[in-house]
């Protein structure tokens, strides 16, 4: 733009290259948090705190999200509370025309930071539930009195009456409290809750025998969310994440790459999913370098997999594959170490069969211990 | 038959809200985790509730608004309304 010509047209571009605007960002503003899930869903390479953008960078990145075309912001991490300027990111988000959601352990928020959020605008809250008692949350999460505390921090989104999601992330070990939280969201009148098997990348992958669901468990919950919707209809709304290992297709990963969402990471790195950093042949841009459209119609990382040209069989000529794309590319990665391959959790996938026997071993593994996620760097 | 009584007033929770999306040029209806593209109807349906008026009187004001037949408009309106309210998009008052 330094050479006078007219500042790039890229609604025009995206329709020309037939990529539609993406609808959510998530922006992770920080991998610094108190718990410490077996599961995190951060990289196992976690961005050091002083590496993390500045407030100025992500209101300028929220003022591009919404220019592309992004709807939905979530505010996610790590804990976003542990960013002291996570108010006026608020405040920023919601002048820039985003929809705002705070995705949170509780920890970190009080009274008057809840109020605070109320007064910047905030929309709604998706609060996490690691277990619906003390001893299970606790120990899962790696923070004693963590439970406790969330449970106060619910009492005071309750109080000032913002939307809540709860987000119950299960696996073998707490699966059997599946009805137990749907009953606590009804109690903390939240309106949605969240039930996510838990995805084995990262930080769940190295704690993969202790948290695999077992088939039996992985049908009971399927059985047990079914029943809930047809009881709570109008009530409570429960989306639900299946165990993927004991399916027979896989899912429609981030509604499609590069179609839906983006991720920014802590330190400015843009993604097109939060796993995306286990594809180590992609290169990914950075916020602080390129504005957020140019990375989203011309990024490299975005390209790799949109569209069905770098598919191969048996997906290329799959009718299901306008559907789900071929499944996770990360998973793909993962398990056939090829990010262009059928996902493995697909029936028709060579490695299905090993992958689903490999899956009941995991599932009846004896309780390892569990490996906790780490911390960031200073 | 709608699916939504005469006197019943629906409301626009907290949380919820019309957004033009100027990229896409449409209205949107924001909601935790969904943003619902809304046709003219649809926006139509949604920008004439205030928390006061009733089911009955919104679509009697359409029906006039838009010469169209009331009982399809109740219905339209009603089946609409109804599935947002499953998805606690919306609340009656």
């Amino acid at each position: 733009m330094m050479d006078g010509t007219a500042p790039m047209d890229w609604r025009a571009e995206g329709k020309r290259l037939g990529i539609p605007a993406p609808i959510a960002m998530l922006a992770e503003l920080t991998h610094r948090c108190p718990l410490s899930c077996p599961y995190c869903s951060n990289p196992m390479e976690l961005a050091q705190r002083s590496r993390e953008l500045e407030t100025e960078n992500w209101v300028r990145v929220f003022q591009e999200a919404a220019e592309l075309g992004v709807l939905q912001l979530h505010l996610s991490g790590g804990e976003p509370a542990s960013r002291r300027d996570l108010e006026d990111l608020v405040v920023a988000a919601r002048k820039a025309g985003l929809y705002t959601n705070l995705i949170t352990s509780g920890i970190g928020l009080t009274e008057r930071r809840l109020a605070a959020l109320d007064e910047a605008g905030l929309d709604h809250v998706q609060l996490s539930l690691q277990g619906t008692d003390a001893g299970m949350a606790d120990r899962v999460g790696g923070y004693k009195g963590g439970f406790k505390r969330k449970m106060q921090v619910a009492e005071w989104i309750g109080k000032i009456g913002f939307p809540l999601t709860l987000n119950a992330v299960v696996h073998r070990q707490n699966l059997h409290q599946l009805p137990d939280a749907i009953d606590m969201a009804l109690e903390m009148g939240a309106r949605r809750i969240e039930v996510a098997i838990v995805q084995f990348h990262g930080w769940a992958m190295v704690n993969r025998d202790a948290l695999m669901p077992t088939k039996e468990q992985a049908e009971e919950a399927s059985r047990v969310v079914a029943e809930a919707r047809e009881r709570l209809k109008g009530r409570l709304v429960l989306d639900y994440v299946p165990a993927d290992y004991h399916s027979d297709y896989p899912k429609r990963c981030m509604g499609g790459w590069g179609t839906t969402g983006l991720n920014v990471a802590p330190d400015g790195e843009v993604l097109p999913c939060h796993a995306a950093q286990t594809i180590q042949s992609l290169s990914f841009d950075n916020v602080r370098d390129k504005g957020l459209a140019e990375i989203w119609y011309r990024g490299a990382a975005f390209n790799a997999y949109r569209g069905f040209d770098w598919m191969q069989e048996p997906c290329k000529s799959c009718p299901r594959k306008a559907h789900d794309f071929g499944g996770c590319r990360c998973q793909a990665m993962a398990l056939a170490g090829d990010p262009a391959a059928t996902d493995p959790v697909c029936v028709k996938s060579p490695l299905h069969a090993d992958l689903q026997a490999r899956a009941q071993q995991f599932s009846h593994a004896p309780d390892a211990e569990l490996t906790y996620r780490g911390q960031p760097g200073k | 038959m709608s699916q939504v009584a005469p006197e019943a007033i629906p409301v626009i929770p907290r949380g919820v809200r019309l957004h033009r999306d100027e990229v896409r040029e449409q209205w949107v209806l924001l909601a935790p985790e969904r943003a619902v593209a809304l046709d003219q109807v649809g926006y139509a349906i949604l920008s004439e509730i205030d928390g006061t008026r009733s089911f009955g009187a919104i679509t009697e004001g359409l029906a006039e608004a838009y010469a169209a037949p009331l009982e399809q408009i109740v219905a339209d309106a009603g089946e609409f309304l109804r599935g947002l309210m499953d998805r606690r998009i919306l609340e009656e008052a």
